[in-house]
């Protein structure tokens, strides 16, 4: 599984963090910081994360 | 055979219930009917960044940048767009479509969501707008051009965006509420009225405790009149007075509640109908984390949630199965991006008949503040202005410790 951030539409929301919090989350200075090859365990909370995304800035790829 | 489920509405609640049917174990064809062109896409920049994206984009290009992923759980499902369901008869399970053949179903999905409400004036038509459609969104574009001067009906969440987004286009920009300070039904009077005189400082101008009494102009909008006598030069006037519940279709059938949405259960099941679940912001349900009045909520985060649950109840009882009787208490959630500031809230504020401030200073938004809810004394809702992400979690988790009403 590969995580993607679209960085261009991504404004920190932070809403991914929330919902899958060991693949995402947000630094000190409130950026995103995610791991992008996550393990297969993380794929519901992955997909969860991707869709309450309020830009909508992150794929799942297989 | 297995049972046909219709969605009807092709938003993001009618997306999120067709995926959440395939999770629920459904296995039978889904049908999702929306009368828009487009797939479901994201509504909310369509007052920020889709509005201020420079160029000129066509329909299809502005689609592309906000829509939903469409996840191979949902490969199969038969999306119908374009047409709407005018009509429905729940007693023989029949859709009556704006044409084509009736559509026959097992189980429905209501999850037609809402409609702008419009000032009803006389006067021109042209250079009036509203904004929930892609193409609302494209020609409001074409008219928020430098220097134009624009008047926003409405100090609502989405009237402040947008013309926040206007000013920032270089556009001209006046707010016309006559409730007061602007969210102030969300905010409370004290942050309200600090968030208009942030956006005063910027260049927005307020009317606040006015009404539009006139829209002015031969062929085009070209001013506003307020009770106050005052006449506000306008190219642009923006309706942004709230919304009406998309329920017409649903007429004529005896035992449903279309008094405001469509009345529901607890687990979205739709009052006085069989096999009728209700999601998204056209749904009014009880949330017992509050209270047991049934609600609608216009909340970003609700349509996932409502889908989640009403397509659990509604798989269930098609496998003739009783739905989880767990209480369904979802924290509802959004946000709000308005020039440098960013609103996030938990729960309901507008429920509230007090606000703590606990965090900053109302005179400095920029720094960050916080505030807190309470009804009768009881936390129901969070207010963060300009707090790192970071805090979101805490802040949310507030609630997940609430006891649910008895």
């Amino acid at each position: 599984m590969k995580v993607i951030v679209d960085l261009a539409k991504c404004q920190d929301h932070g809403q991914c963090a929330i919902a899958a919090p060991v693949v995402f989350q947000m630094d000190e200075e409130g950026k995103l910081v995610w791991d992008g090859s996550p393990d297969e365990s993380q794929r519901l909370e992955a997909e969860e994360a991707a869709d309450v995304c309020p830009v909508q800035a992150i794929l799942i790829q297989d | 055979m297995p049972a046909h489920i219709a969605v009807v509405g092709a938003s993001l609640a009618g997306l999120r219930t067709a995926e959440q049917l395939r999770t629920a174990g459904h296995t039978g064809p889904i049908t999702v009917l929306g009368d828009e062109p487009h797939l479901p896409y994201n509504r909310p920049p369509l007052s920020k960044e889709t509005l201020a994206t420079p160029g000129d984009p066509s329909p299809e290009q502005l689609h592309a940048s906000v829509a939903f992923r469409r996840r191979a759980l949902v490969g199969d499902v038969d999306f119908r767009l374009g047409r709407a369901v005018t009509g429905a008869d729940l007693r023989q399970r029949r859709l009556v479509l704006s044409d084509g053949p009736e559509i026959a179903y097992d189980g429905l999905v209501v999850a037609t969501g809402l409609r702008p409400r419009r000032l009803s004036l006389p006067g021109p038509v042209a250079g009036r707008h509203v904004l929930r459609t892609l193409e609302d969104c494209l020609t409001l574009r074409g008219a928020l051009r430098p220097e134009a001067r624009v008047v926003v009906v409405g100090a609502g969440f989405v009237g402040c965006e947008v013309a926040a987004t206007a000013l920032r286009l270089g556009c001209r920009v006046s707010i016309v509420e006559p409730a007061g300070a602007p969210m102030s039904r969300v905010l409370g009077a004290q942050l309200a009225r600090a968030v208009q005189r942030h956006h005063e400082r910027a260049g927005i101008r307020f009317h606040t405790g006015r009404c539009v009494a006139g829209i002015l102009g031969r062929e085009h909008v070209s001013a506003v009149d307020l009770d106050d006598g005052t006449t506000l030069g306008a190219d642009v006037v923006i309706e942004a007075v709230g919304s009406l519940p998309n329920t017409e279709w649903l007429a004529g059938n005896p035992g449903l509640d279309l008094g405001d949405g469509v009345l529901c259960d607890n687990l979205l099941r739709a009052a006085g109908a069989d096999r009728v679940v209700a999601v998204g912001d056209v749904a009014r349900f009880p949330n017992p984390l509050f209270d047991d009045l049934p609600r609608r909520v216009e909340h970003w985060s609700i349509p996932a949630d409502t889908a989640k649950r009403a397509a659990a109840t509604l798989t269930a009882q098609l496998a003739g199965r009783e739905p989880d009787p767990t209480p369904f208490t979802p924290i509802p959630s959004f946000w709000s991006d308005q020039l440098d500031l960013r609103f996030q809230s938990f729960g309901s504020p507008a429920l509230a008949d007090e606000v703590r401030l606990h965090e900053g200073d109302p005179d400095h938004l920029l720094g960050g503040v916080l505030a807190t809810y309470h009804r009768r004394s009881e936390h129901v809702g969070t207010v963060a202005i300009n707090l790192p992400p970071a805090r979101q979690r805490e802040l949310r988790e507030a609630f997940t410790a609430l006891t649910p009403a008895a």
